[in-house]
């Protein structure tokens, strides 16, 4: 959903300063990302949007850009078979 | 009704009646079962061994697990408030807390769904004592950088590596350690009866020098596969970063702790010593240094208070504001002490009066945790929460 990636831009941006991050954009690849914003991005994901990042969940890919944390998020809030 | 009836209530500074409560319950025990042995403690390098067991009866050791995996459930700023009084009276017992919670949580958070069976509950009631086992005789700030190596073997993992500094180590009952493990950081919880496994003494340092620390030998260690804390990996990055993080919010009120005993020596020594004709606190010099202290203080524990409540609403911010509040809190805690030694004068470098231990306790609070150096490079980094 935009709405989501919205707030998920909105929060990268605060990282990314004057710069306009594209949503497929490798945030890893900007430089700048530390074990700290690692640990920030985990606790933004979870407050925002109710869910629980698990083991499995903490696979690099799955924060790489706008796009993979929606696509992440997306998988949890989906109903489970 | 005017639009601003309607606004709500916004930033709460003020402590909520159960928890003022719960700080004079606090302030009361620490008065009666802390202050009165702190300096012998100091003298000795131990606290009482019964000291712990009066915490664990207490159930202030996990205090900050939910209750629902055992835990005392405490609120985070209560808890804050508990460290402080703690801090206040002996650093070393604070860092009891500090190092056994950080554990604690640590298997709360990051634990497989056996190693939280086995280990979560005992933890969080405080009858098994957790500490933090990273740093090592060659790494101390760029803790992502151990020695120490794990390798697969079996169904498990051998460690082979030295760890130093570990406080309580000498008693406690697991630690969380970090290694490299095909050199990827990796997180372990490592009991001590673990075959490989063993410990000596370290001598008292000359702050906190009350907190048992020990070195950890880890020769050939083998520890099960549920005992690993998270992915491999993501130990250093996810792991022990959020243990850090509740380490430094720990520091931060602990710290908090030390500037308050400063001023509070100082405004009795300073209502009793008389010279040049009147108390000390009436000349003007002595009256901007007890100012600097009770303004420092207080906003110490505003910037404590705040990063309670956002880590409280997990609030992302609450990172960037525990570490604002780690920094500040122990840089006011040093300049309170050494003020306080000024205005102890020759009789603040004697054992007659605590402020020299307090400034040798608010030594560490600037290195352990990330130092200040280390704060100040990562600080700018980070997003704080809005005010
Ligand atoms: C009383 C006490 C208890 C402790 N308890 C524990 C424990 O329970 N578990 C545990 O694992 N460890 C523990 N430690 C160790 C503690 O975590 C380390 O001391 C700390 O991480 C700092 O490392 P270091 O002492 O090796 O200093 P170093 O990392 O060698 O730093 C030395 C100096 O260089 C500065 N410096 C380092 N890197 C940089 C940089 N990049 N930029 C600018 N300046 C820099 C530091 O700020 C410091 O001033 C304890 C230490 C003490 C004193």
């Amino acid at each position: 959903m935009d709405d989501r990636k919205q707030k998920i831009k909105l929060f990268l941006s605060r990282f990314f300063r004057n710069h306009d991050l594209a949503h497929d954009e490798d945030i890893f690849a900007l430089g700048f990302v530390n074990s700290l914003l690692a640990m920030q991005l985990v606790q933004f994901v979870e407050k925002e949007f109710g869910v629980t990042v698990e083991d499995d969940d903490l696979d690099l890919d799955n924060f790489r850009s706008i796009d993979a944390i929606d696509r992440l998020v997306e998988g949890k809030l989906a109903p489970t078979p | 009704m005017s639009t601003l009836a309607a606004v709500s209530p916004g930033m709460q500074v003020e402590l909520a009646p159960e928890q003022r409560e719960a700080q004079r319950i606090f302030r009361g025990w620490v008065d009666e079962h802390v202050v009165p042995h702190a300096e012998r403690w100091d003298r000795d390098g131990a606290i009482d061994r019964s000291l712990i067991d009066e915490l664990r009866r207490r159930r202030w050791l996990g205090a900050p697990v939910a209750a629902e995996a055992g835990g005392g459930g405490m609120d985070l700023v209560t808890y804050g408030l508990l460290t402080e009084e703690l801090g206040r009276g002996c650093s070393s017992v604070r860092s009891l807390l500090t190092v056994h919670d950080m554990a604690a949580l640590s298997v709360a958070r990051w634990g497989s769904p056996e190693l939280r069976d086995e280990m979560l509950a005992p933890l969080a009631r405080g009858e098994v004592l957790g500490a933090l086992g990273l740093s090592e005789p060659n790494v101390g700030s760029d803790a992502a950088r151990v020695e120490t190596v794990a390798r697969k073997q079996g169904d498990g993992y051998v460690l082979d590596g030295h760890k130093k500094w570990m406080t309580f180590g000498q008693v406690a009952d697991c630690f969380l350690v970090l290694a490299q493990l095909e050199g990827a950081a990796t997180a372990f919880l490592v009991p001590t009866d673990a075959p490989g496994f063993s410990r000596s003494a370290q001598e008292p340092p000359a702050g906190t020098r009350a907190s048992l620390l020990a070195e950890l030998h880890l020769d050939g260690c083998a520890v099960a596969a549920r005992h690993r804390l998270g992915r491999v990996g993501f130990g250093f990055s996810h792991v022990i970063s959020s243990a850090l993080d509740h380490g430094r919010y720990s520091v931060a009120w602990g710290s908090v702790g030390i500037a308050q005993a400063c001023l509070e020596a100082c405004l009795d020594y300073t209502a009793e010593r008389r010279q040049g004709g009147k108390l000390l606190r009436e000349h003007q010099l002595v009256q901007q240094m007890l100012t600097e202290m009770i303004a420092n203080s207080r906003a110490a524990r505003l910037l404590c208070c705040r990063a309670g409540h956002l880590r409280r609403t997990g609030d992302p911010g609450a990172t960037a504001e525990t570490m604002i509040a780690k920094y500040f809190a122990s840089r006011t805690a040093t300049a309170a002490a050494r003020d306080a030694i000024q205005l102890h004068g020759a009789n603040g470098l004697t054992d007659a009066y605590p402020v020299g231990r307090y400034l040798r306790d608010s030594l560490v609070t600037e290195i352990i945790e990330g130092s200040t150096q280390i704060q100040q490079i990562s600080i700018p980094l980070m997003v704080p929460a809005d005010l």
